[in-house]
Parts: C-alpha cells; sequence; structure tokens
C-alpha cells in the first residue's frame, strides 16, 4: 500500500525538468495547483491538459510511473465524486430512488475529479524528477526569507532529509519486526479494529523504541562530524539559475497568461454555448 | 608531539531509578592512561561495557572527563572553546551503519562533515572524490546509501570522517555488525589510511583478528586498562586472556596448548607459518 | 520432528525489474535431533530459507513437509507450524515489547491461546533454559544488558516449545563473552532436550565446535552439505565464495604441505593438539 504513493520517489532520467532547478520546480507546483482551483473552465483545463502532457513527454518518464500515485487517492476521489455528484442542488438530470443528479452535480463532479488527478500527477511529476535531496535544498533555499519571521527553515529542511533517509530504513525494519512478531505468534489481520488495534502493540513499541535509538546514534554522528546548525555551512551542490532556469520562470508566466487570456475569451464555451 | 595524552582518566556517571532518584554512581572509566604518538595503531580491545567505548567518545569529546586530563593534539578536551577542532582533529566511525549515514547521496553524506566545517565547494569536491577513492567507493557516489551492503556502508562513514582531513580516526566497533566480507573489507580500508597517509588509528573492538593488525593493544575491563603491549605480548598471555573470555588466535591457542602438554614452543606464536616452523624445528630434532 | 525440502524455489519481485532468484532448487532432510550449521555469506539465501521453514515466506515452487505433511497443503495451520517450529530472528532483542521479561516471553505461549498456568510454567521453563532466572521476571527488558537480552528474546520462543529451533545468526554483534554464553546454551539446550537445532552464521569456526553438520549456502543454491571436516576440506573453494574455515584447518594444511602426515578431520584446537602429539609420537 504504502509503495503506491510516488510522491517521494524519484526516477532518474536525463530531461530537461530532471536538471531544473529544484526552486523553479517547486514555484511552477505551486503555481500550477493554484491555477487548477483559479481557472475552472473547460477552457482552460484544455490548455492545462496539454501542458501537463507536454511536461510529461518532456520529462520521460513513463505515465505509468505517474498513474501509480493515484491509485492512493482513489478513495478520496471516489468519494469526492459521488458527495458533489448527490449533493449539488441546481437542474435535475436523472433521478434514481430519492437521489437527484444535476446538470451542475456533474459539472462540480467532473472538475472535482480533474482538479484532484492533476494536483496529484502535476506533485508527481515535482518529486519524480528531482531527488529529494535536491527538494529540501531547493525548500532551504527558496523558503529562507521566511526566517526574518523566525522560522527556522534550514532545520526543517535537516528534518526533511532525514526523515527522507531513515523511511525506507524504518520501512524495512517494520517488516522485520512483524515477521519476528508472526514467529512468535502474533497475528495482525484477523479480529475487530479494537483487537487489530491492540494486536499493533508488539509492533510499535519495538519501531519506538528502535526509532529513538537510531535517532539518538545519529544525533552523536552528527556532532562528531561538526554539525552547529546552518550557520557557515557550505554545500557540495549549491544552486544557482542557469538560463534554463529563466527560460522555466518565463515560459511560467506565458503560462499564466494563456491561462487568463483563455479564461475570458473561453472559446470552447463559446462554441458549445454553455454559460461561463 | 603526541596526538592523544591522556592521563588518569575517570569517567563517571550517575543511574537513576525509576522514580528518578539517584541511585548509584558508576565508574564506566577508570583511572586510564593513554598516549598515542602520529601514524599509531592502537586497539582497544574488551569486552561490551568494559568502558572501552566511553573511553572512544572522551577522544573526540563527545564526553569530558570527570577526572583526569585529556589533551588530543594539544588541546584540552574540556575546553568548549576547542570543540570543533578537535572533533575535526579526530573523526569518530560508530557502530552502527544506517545511523552515522545522513546524506540520501553517498557523495552528499562525505561532504557531511566538511559542509559544517564551511569548506569552500571547490575544495569540497575535491575532498569528496579523494576520501571516496581512498575507501573505494568511488563508483559508488551517486548511489543511495540504502543499498549499498554493511561493508560499504561503514566504507563511506569512514569516507564521511576522512574527507574532514583529520589527524586522528577513532573507530568505535565498526564491524561488530558486520559479515566476515565487510569485516575484512573494513578493516583493510583503516590499514591503508594507517599505512599510507599515516593517520592515528584507534580501533575498539572485540575481535581479536583485528587486534593482532595493530601496533599495540590495549585490554580493558571493568574500566581499567588491564593488559597492554604488542599484539604479540598480548595474545602470548593465552591463559590470562581465557581468564577474562576474550579470544586469542586458534593458532595462539594451540601452539598454548602444545606446550603446556611438553613440546618446547617459543611464546607468542601469531601466525599459522610460524606454528608450523617451530614445529618443524622440532620434528627435525627427533 | 523431521523436516523435509523438496525442490525448493523462491524468487522475488517476480515480473518487475527488481526479480531475483534468492533461492534455488534446494533439497534437504534434516532428521529429528540434529543439530545443524547452516553457513553462507550475507545474500547467500541462508536467511531467506529459514523463513521458509515456518511459513514466512512461501516458495515460488516446490515442498516443505513437516512430520510428512506438506506445509502448502490446504488447511495446514500456520499456527501449528510456527509453535513446532520456533524462528529466532537476527537480533532477536528489536521484538521484545512488553514492560517486564516475565510478560514478554509470555507472548508466545499467548498466542497459543494456552490456559494462564501452562503458559507461566512454560514461560519460567523457558527463562530458566537460557539461564534467567526469578529475580529478572520484573525487570524491564530494555534494561538487560546485551546478551541478556538475546537470551530474553530466545526465551520468547522457547517457552511456545518448539520441536525445531531454528537461529538466524544468534550472536551477531556480541562480544566473545556473549557469543560463548549462547552457543553453549544452545549446546545444553540440545543435549538435553533434544531439540533439533538449526543455527544460521556466517562463522565456521564458531559452530564447529558444535554442529553435527554443516550446509554451505551460496547464491541461493546449497554448496556442501556434509560433517565439519567434510566442509572444511573445500577450504579454498569456501574462500572463493566469502566464507573461511577454522584457522586450524589452514595449519593441518599447512604441515600436510611440510610433510606431516593428514590429518584431514581436524575441526578443532584439541583436535589439532591430539594429531600433532600423535604425529610427534608423544601420546
Amino acid at each position: 500500500m504504502l509503495k503506491d504513493i510516488t510522491l517521494g520517489q524519484y526516477y532518474p532520467a536525463d530531461s530537461v525538468i530532471h536538471k531544473l532547478d529544484p526552486r523553479v520546480k517547486l514555484v511552477w507546483t505551486m503555481l500550477f495547483i493554484i491555477s487548477l482551483f483559479v481557472f475552472g473552465s473547460i477552457s482552460c483545463y484544455i490548455v492545462v491538459t496539454l501542458v501537463l502532457i507536454g511536461l510529461i513527454r518532456v520529462s520521460k518518464v513513463p505515465l505509468k510511473f505517474m498513474m501509480k500515485g493515484l491509485r492512493a487517492i482513489f478513495m478520496l476521489m471516489l468519494i469526492t465524486v459521488i458527495f458533489n455528484l448527490f449533493l449539488t442542488p441546481g437542474t435535475p438530470v436523472v433521478q434514481i430512488w430519492k437521489l437527484t443528479i444535476t446538470k451542475e452535480g456533474i459539472r462540480t463532479a467532473a472538475f472535482m475529479a480533474i482538479r484532484l488527478v492533476y494536483l496529484i500527477v502535476g506533485s508527481s511529476l515535482m518529486t519524480l524528477t528531482t531527488t529529494p535531496n535536491d527538494l529540501t535544498d531547493g525548500m532551504e533555499k527558496g523558503l529562507r526569507f521566511l526566517k526574518v519571521f523566525r522560522v527556522p527553515v534550514h532545520e526543517i529542511a535537516m528534518m526533511m532529509s532525514i526523515a527522507l533517509r531513515f523511511i525506507p530504513i524504518l520501512m524495512e525494519e517494520t517488516d522485520k519486526i512483524m515477521k519476528a512478531q508472526m514467529a512468535r505468534g502474533a497475528d495482525f489481520e484477523s479480529g475487530g479494529l479494537i483487537k487489530k488495534a491492540k494486536g499493533l502493540v508488539p509492533l510499535l513499541v519495538p519501531l519506538f523504541v528502535s526509532a529513538f535509538r537510531r535517532a539518538n546514534d545519529l544525533a552523536m554522528a552528527m556532532e562528531a562530524r561538526g554539525y552547529h546548525g546552518g550557520e557557515g555551512r557550505t554545500k557540495l551542490r549549491p544552486l544557482h539559475y542557469e538560463s534554463r532556469d529563466r527560460a522555466a520562470y518565463l515560459l511560467m508566466l506565458v503560462y499564466i497568461a494563456v491561462l487568463i487570456l483563455v479564461r475570458i475569451a473561453a472559446p470552447v464555451e463559446r462554441l458549445l454555448g454553455i454559460a461561463f | 608531539m603526541k596526538i592523544i595524552k591522556g592521563k588518569d582518566l575517570v569517567y563517571e556517571y550517575i543511574k537513576f531509578t525509576d522514580e528518578g532518584e539517584a541511585e548509584a554512581k558508576v565508574r564506566a572509566v577508570d583511572g586510564v592512561e593513554i598516549e598515542a604518538e602520529p601514524g599509531d595503531f592502537i586497539a582497544i580491545l574488551g569486552h561490551n561495557g568494559s568502558g572501552k567505548s566511553t573511553l572512544a567518545k572522551h577522544l573526540n569529546a563527545i564526553l569530558t572527563p570527570t577526572e583526569g586530563t585529556l589533551y588530543v593534539d594539544g588541546k584540552d578536551t574540556r575546553d568548549e572553546n576547542s570543540l570543533w577542532q578537535i572533533r575535526q582533529t579526530a573523526g569518530m566511525v560508530f557502530q552502527n551503519p544506517d545511523n552515522q549515514i545522513i546524506g540520501t547521496v553517498v557523495d552528499e553524506d562525505v561532504a557531511f562533515g566538511p559542509e559544517n566545517m564551511g569548506v569552500p565547494v571547490e575544495e569540497l569536491w575535491k575532498r569528496v572524490e579523494k576520501s571516496l577513492r581512498a575507501v573505494g567507493m568511488w563508483e559508488y557516489r551517486s548511489h543511495s546509501p540504502n543499498k549499498l551492503s554493511g561493508g560499504q556502508k561503514q566504507r563511506i562513514a569512514i569516507a564521511g570522517i576522512v574527507a574532514m582531513q583529520p589527524k586522528c580516526i577513532v573507530l568505535d566497533e565498526p564491524t561488530a555488525m558486520l559479515d566476515p566480507v565487510g569485516r575484512r573489507e573494513v578493516i583493510r580500508t583503516v590499514m591503508e589510511l594507517n599505512r599510507t597517509q599515516h593517520v592515528t588509528v584507534i580501533l575498539i573492538t572485540h575481535y581479536m583478528e583485528e587486534a593482532i593488525l595493530a601496533d599495540r593493544v590495549m585490554v580493558m575491563d571493568s574500566g581499567k586498562v588491564i593488559l597492554q603491549g604488542t599484539p604479540r605480548e598480548v595474545f602470548s598471555k593465552v591463559e590470562f586472556m581465557r581468564e577474562h573470555r576474550l579470544d586469542v588466535p586458534q593458532v595462539t591457542q594451540l601452539a598454548w596448548e602444545l606446550k603446556r602438554a611438553g613440546l618446547d614452543l617459543p611464546d607468542g606464536i601469531l601466525t599459522t607459518e610460524e606454528l608450523a616452523d617451530a614445529l618443524d624445528a622440532i620434528r627435525g630434532g627427533e | 520432528m523431521s523436516i523435509q525440502i523438496e525442490h525448493l524455489q523462491y524468487v522475488y519481485g517476480a515480473g518487475t525489474v527488481f526479480e531475483k532468484q534468492a533461492l534455488r532448487d534446494i533439497s534437504l532432510t534434516i532428521p529429528d535431533g540434529q543439530f545443524v550449521g547452516i553457513i553462507g555469506h550475507t545474500g547467500s539465501g541462508k536467511s531467506t530459507l529459514v523463513q521458509h521453514l515456518n511459513g514466512l515466506l512461501r516458495a515460488s515452487s516446490g515442498d516443505i513437509l513437516v512430520d510428512g505433511e506438506s506445509i502448502y497443503q490446504e488447511g495446514y495451520s500456520m499456527k501449528k507450524l510456527r509453535s513446532s517450529v520456533g524462528l529466532v530472528f537476527q537480533y532477536p532483542e528489536y521484538q521484545l515489547f512488553e514492560t517486564d521479561v516475565f510478560t514478554d516471553v509470555c507472548f508466545g505461549p499467548k498466542n497459543l491461546g494456552l490456559p494462564k498456568e501452562e503458559i507461566e510454567a512454560r514461560a519460567r521453563q523457558a527463562m530458566n533454559a537460557v539461564g534467567l532466572d526469578e529475580s529478572y521476571d520484573k525487570v524491564s527488558p530494555f534494561e538487560l544488558s546485551g546478551g541478556q537480552k538475546r537470551r530474553a528474546a530466545i526465551a520468547g520462543i522457547l517457552a511456545m516449545k518448539p520441536k525445531v529451533l531454528i537461529l538466524d545468526e544468534p550472536t551477531a554483534g556480541l562480544d566473545p563473552k556473549g557469543r560463548d554464553d549462547i552457543l553453549d546454551m544452545l549446546a545444553d539446550l540440545h543435549r538435553e532436550s533434544g531439540i533439533t537445532i538449526l543455527l544460521v552464521s556466517h562463522s565456521m569456526e564458531d559452530v564447529a565446535k558444535y554442529v553435527d553438520r554443516i550446509i554451505v549456502m551460496s547464491k541461493g543454491s546449497v554448496l556442501y552439505d556434509d560433517r565439519p571436516a567434510g566442509v572444511f576440506a573445500h577450504w579454498q573453494e569456501l574462500e572463493k565464495v566469502g566464507l573461511a574455515a577454522p584457522q586450524v584447518t589452514y595449519i593441518m594444511h599447512e604441515l600436510e604441505t611440510r610433510g606431516w602426515p593428514a590429518a584431514r578431520d581436524v575441526t578443532t584446537v584439541e583436535e589439532a593438539k591430539d594429531a600433532i602429539l600423535n604425529a610427534l609420537h608423544r601420546k
């Protein structure tokens, strides 16, 4: 189950998107997500779709990989769609028993589904093309201005990168402890919710103990290697913008401009004669 | 000048009961003298709980002595102002390879130490390459540490220390969690650093086959140094070592048993050849 | 209780890029009461093999018969299997979780659904067998020393009264004293209760003294399966797969090349001493 989540999994490939500065990708992704919610019209979504397909093609990441991330949110999507479909008031289209599907319901449900899918695919595109390290570096440097508000940006970035390093280790450890307890007759599958929750104690206690031990060891190792916060630290791979990064920022402005124009002109809506 | 000079070292800590009351004072290190010349290879042998790891943590000022003094490259470890300099002089490699690798990519982990020291980018890359080559892991520079074997991870950890260009490396049971292949890889790497780059090595271990390679062996028990000398001197005390339930090489033990059975063998035989030569001499003489 | 392994294959990650054959056509018979060493370096498949024996991994093909019954047949009780084939994992102390040692040891038998008196009697007996007396009952498992923790974890499996006890690297990370304590304890257990023991290890030297039989694994296959002396005779091949025979093997071989009488059955220091004294006619 956890393995299905593509967020945070890097897919190595040689593409322009892979090479972009992580800050560019972060800003692009944030803007892309905002655009999904601000420009909610059919014409705009056609533009967004074309851009997204284009970006995926350029990234050289197989579409299959992107779709994997969707599996994790399938249930969430289903619930959202059903709620919107049946609970939006408006002009009735179909009536099944006591449930009414309205024209507006179909529209909202479809938009919601598209938004969710694009949101996941868009952010997967960033995480699949950016190493976790670059991502944290990007955040550290890109969000440095927050230091003014006493946000510990360096510390947060360091914590994220340590988490990224230890998640696979702890996953493996979970598997090991689970097996060891199963060898002692523990049952993690059958029984009701309460029994299942209780059954997790033999798994969680050793896992926490181990995590604390590791944290303790790691803190000592970091100290021994002279770590004393972000002050005066240099970076093996310092971030600096290249011309392709500037081009990407420019493209981002073009993307927004096109969306605004399309939103106003609304060619598809005019053609189909629907309200916008 | 001596790189390490410790006199009458004592480390005490207070053990608390569940209720948070002081229960007992524990002397983990009890009156230890330790000295090392630049380029020395010293092995500290002893059981778990003998105080050897506690002593090791003093050498780069993770712990400071309760009594006595410890100078690392002329700097007092109790002086807060020399803390970072001491940590740079005496690098430390720990037991669990997973819990000391910070970076998610090999080269970034190796750079972690020098990054903390504020080494400029160009120099960083030089150091990363040099240290990864020194431990034979340069080809793995863009790998994730998670996919490496225990021995390889430990070599990455060593490279991370080497990149800080320390004069001395303290290794706290670096092979305890490794298989024989990994153990050999790590020890070979350490020996290489000692021989070619003259880095002072303090190796904490409970494997006698590793201690044999050192210039000098210190045996610790209950916080005290109970025996020290060259490997030959130490391991020839077969009875003493066995009383303290420490291993001696099978060949040394065999020689000692044969000697007890009446054969005229010299003390402190450490290798198969030495034993075979000595036995040949006896056989030829009959 | 005998275990028969027939043409066992195990492939993991089938159909993905990570596909790897971890076990290749393994056939073995472990008769009742044997003390067996399974030796191999990391990645040789030894841990994978033993996890099949109590059903934690399921073979891709082949069969495992316990007392003549296939564990893969419909309706075979995994609970029963796990109570009769006990598996102690590597670094088993990481599975301790209860507030005191005694309760932790009770966890296994409790899962078997036994009555309270039986559970406690078994736990006490298991703790005695590993050398932890009543004074340890109420101690938190996290306060024990490394060797004690490990013994407590082994007691947790012993309390399930398995007929076959499998230990995956039970001495990993222990100092020589802790290692000898564990191995001596297992030898006592084997002698006194006649339990079948499978000891997974990467150290020939450690197991040579204790086991009746050594199975050497390499790249997912069985390379050798013989008495210790028979296995050590292949010391050159063993080195090629990242293993080594005990040092005495090298000593006796060196002496043989120097014209001493061959003594290829020697596996321990004691035997080497006798062989050398014999050759010198001192006995």
